[in-house]
This record gives C-alpha cells, sequence and structure tokens, in this order.
C-alpha cells in the first residue's frame, strides 16, 4: 500500500487540506501509520503532476485545499479492487533471524523462537487491550485495523509454534560429552 | 488475597522408569480481577493445571489453594461444596443437559447447593441477563444455537458469587466473532472482581489475559505480562498467611 492511494481516498470523501489528510490518515490507521506533514505536501505533489488531484483556491487561513479528480478515482476504484500481492511486502527479518539461528553455531534456536513468542504474545494482547477499549460504533473501522494486526500476530505465533514442533522432530541428537556417572549423580539436575 | 495460589505442584502418573511427570513444580498465583492464560504445545500440562486448579485432581506433591483453602485438608464433601460455590467451569464441549431448559441448567447447581427453588431461579435469570440470554430461560439447549448454547454455559459457570472461573478452550468451535463474545464476557466478569485461567491453544484468544504462562514438559517456561502493575508480580507472601 502507498500514501497516495490512501490520501486519494481520504479525499473520495471531499476535498480537504495537508493538515486535514494527515489527521484523517493517522485516525483512520488508529495511529498505527504516523506520517509526517512533509510526506503528506510530497504525495499531494506528485498526485497533481499525474493529474490525479487538483489544488482548489486558497482559503482565507491561505490553507490550500485539494480535491479528487475523475482520473485520481479511477486509479482508486482499481487500487480497491486489486489485492495486496504478498511479493510487495518487505521481506520477513523474522524468518530469516530464525533460519541463521539454526545453522550459526552456538546460537539456541529453541530459546531465540520463544523470546520472540512471548514478545508476540505481548504486543498481542496490547492490540486485544486497545480493541477492548474501542466500543463505540464509530470505532469499527479502527477495530478492523487493529484485528488486522491481531491476526497477524496470532499468525506469526502459530508460525513459531509450528517451528518449534520441527526443531523438536528434526534436531540432531544432542552431544553427550560427560560421562555416564555423572549422569547418576546429578539426576535432579537433568530432569530439570 | 489471591483467589487460586499453586505453590511447587507437581503431578506424575505411573511410577518408576514409566513415570510422567504431566507438571514439575508449578509456582502460580492468581488474584481477583485477573485472567491469566494458559499456552503450550499437547501434552505439556495445561489441563493437568486447569484440573488440579479445579479440585478434580489432586497433586502428586504440593499444594492448591483456592480462596486460602488447602484443597489437600478438605475431604471429599467439602472439596464437592467448594467446587459447587466458588468455582465455575467453562469447558470445549457444553455440557448443558438436554433435558433441562436453559434456565433450569443454570439453577441447578445452586438448588445442588441447596439453595431454594425461587431463589436459585432469581439467580439464573441475573446471569442469563448477564450474557444477553435471558429471553431463552425456557429454551431447551437443542434449540439454540452452539453461540447461545456456550453463553448458557457460562451464566452457569458465573452465576452465584463463584470466583474463580476456569475455563478450557471455551470458544470451541464458534465462529471468530461469537468466540470473542464469550472472551469478553469472561474478560467483564475477571474485571468484576473474579480471577480467571484460561486453556487456550489460540494465541488471539490467550490476547485477552492480563498475563500468559507458557508451559513446555510440565513447567513454565516464560510469562508474558502483565501489561500494567507490575507490583502484581511480586506476591506479598507475609500477608497471604
Amino acid at each position: 500500500m502507498s500514501i497516495k492511494h490512501g490520501l486519494l481516498a481520504l479525499l473520495e470523501r471531499g476535498p480537504m487540506y495537508g493538515y486535514q489528510l494527515r489527521s484523517a490518515f493517522e485516525e483512520s490507521t488508529g495511529g498505527t501509520w504516523p506520517l509526517n506533514i512533509g510526506q503528506v505536501y510530497t504525495t499531494l505533489g506528485r498526485l497533481e503532476r499525474d493529474d490525479m488531484v487538483r489544488p482548489l483556491p486558497e482559503h482565507d487561513g491561505g490553507q490550500r485545499s485539494y480535491e479528487i479528480t475523475d482520473h485520481g478515482r479511477a486509479e482508486l476504484t482499481i487500487w480497491f479492487a486489486t489485492p495486496v500481492s504478498h511479493a510487495d511486502r518487505p521481506r520477513d527479518e523474522l524468518a530469516i533471524k530464525l533460519a541463521l539461528a539454526l545453522t550459526t553455531p552456538g546460537v539456541d534456536a529453541g530459546a531465540v523462537l520463544q523470546s520472540q513468542r512471548t514478545a508476540t504474545m505481548r504486543t498481542l494482547q496490547e492490540y486485544t487491550r486497545l480493541k477492548i477499549s474501542a466500543t463505540k460504533p464509530a470505532d469499527l473501522p479502527w477495530r478492523l485495523v487493529i484485528d488486522a494486526m491481531l491476526f497477524q500476530a496470532e499468525a506469526e505465533i502459530r508460525w513459531l509454534d509450528h517451528c518449534e514442533t520441527s526443531l523438536i522432530r528434526h534436531a540432531p541428537a544432542p552431544l553427550i560429552t560427560g560421562a555416564p556417572s555423572d549422569a547418576d549423580i546429578l539426576p535432579e539436575a537433568i530432569r530439570r | 488475597m489471591s483467589i487460586l495460589e499453586l505453590r511447587q505442584v507437581h503431578r506424575t502418573h505411573g511410577n518408576g522408569d514409566v513415570a510422567v511427570h504431566a507438571l514439575a513444580g508449578i509456582n502460580l498465583t492468581i488474584s481477583p480481577g485477573e485472567l491469566v492464560a494458559v499456552m503450550g504445545p499437547s501434552g505439556s500440562g495445561k489441563s493437568t493445571l486447569l484440573n488440579l486448579a479445579g479440585g478434580l485432581d489432586r497433586p502428586t506433591s504440593g499444594e492448591v489453594l483456592v480462596e486460602g483453602q488447602v484443597l489437600g485438608n478438605l475431604n471429599r464433601r467439602q472439596l464437592a461444596g467448594l467446587r459447587r460455590h466458588s468455582i465455575g467451569y467453562v469447558f470445549q464441549d457444553l455440557n448443558l443437559l438436554p433435558s433441562l431448559t436453559a434456565g433450569e441448567n443454570v439453577s441447578l447447581p445452586l438448588e445442588l447447593d441447596g439453595l431454594s427453588v425461587r431463589k436459585a431461579r432469581r439467580q439464573a435469570i441475573a446471569a442469563l441477563h448477564e450474557v444477553g440470554l435471558e429471553d431463552l430461560l425456557n429454551r431447551f439447549p437443542d434449540d439454540m444455537s452452539g453461540g447461545q448454547q456456550q453463553r448458557v454455559a457460562i451464566a452457569r459457570a458465573l452465576v452465584g458469587d463463584r470466583r474463580l472461573v476456569l475455563a478450557d478452550e471455551p470458544t470451541g468451535a464458534l465462529d471468530s466473532v461469537t468466540g470473542e463474545s464469550v472472551l469478553r464476557l469472561l474478560r467483564a466478569r475477571v474485571d468484576a472482581g473474579a480471577a480467571g485461567v484460561l486453556v487456550t491453544h489460540e494465541a488471539r484468544h490467550a490476547g485477552w489475559a492480563d498475563r500468559v504462562v507458557f508451559l513446555k514438559d510440565g513447567v513454565v517456561v516464560d510469562t508474558s505480562g502483565p501489561l500494567s502493575q507490575p507490583e502484581d508480580l511480586l506476591p506479598s507472601v507475609g500477608a497471604q498467611r
């Protein structure tokens, strides 16, 4: 997704100027995607160049509003009609990190996995809390954005569970360095 | 005072070489207003933990306390009484009695506990009201949807003055929105002062908890949360005596 399509969707509601667009954008993404005003104006500039928005005369306060053009509207329709491609998303750092953890000597992949699971679980708890507090009917768009993040976090935890099971099944037999008598002396320690 | 406390709880099935350590030294304290989720792979000891907390099973060693009472010190009758009036159970399979109406299903444990039929019915109506199903008072389980049945089961678990709610995959096969309403109810009850334990495979459901405990091979391997009031992490042992 691009800021471009987000702004077009907002302008479809009616003309707005830069600061209004920024706050409307942040509101509709539940504050999960902060924008700076520079990004908004750069994007508006490109949209104007591509004939997707047009500036209106300045207000009394010197604010210049923009409105969407027919060309912009057509672009927006195509955007809504096109599914998001996985290839457009950035590479998954976590998957790469776990793959490296498995092959790097001295790294406990199980521990990497568990610490990620706990961190993701905490994120999930925090999102759920946000969601519980959003109870008004007007909060529905925001709730759906939170749900998207919730389901993504859940998918990540499921995937981690799956990795862990695979790790247990396919782990090479541990190297036993101690003499057998050690095991007889320290049954309690081993059980832990 | 904590509502549920597990002190160095071990549960071993079998003896000698074939012994299985279902739980190996669990310590867990749950206070009023706290919902704790227990997660872990199959065989990690989740269900054993829930059965011990609910007095349905006894630890091999260690102690389980519910509202300050050591379950091991109670006789059968006392334990049954405690289970009836202090602990609410919500299981995956709803266990509603098909020959009883929603209202009768909810009031049955109260009547077993010696309450008059009239009082029990009044409390059952209040409990059904809490889950938004007052209108289904006289409906039989077979004439209700899965979501409605599960809410009745929750009303039954919460009826009266139960302060410990134990839930094992309570959203079962419900769709995600209906399942969420079940969790919302559980959360609301806990926020009103009960303590809850939620055993689940689903991370999204565990997200409703204040704390998530990860079990593996009968031990706690990690904990996520609590999200606020970190001082709750430090149980004041002296104050509980």
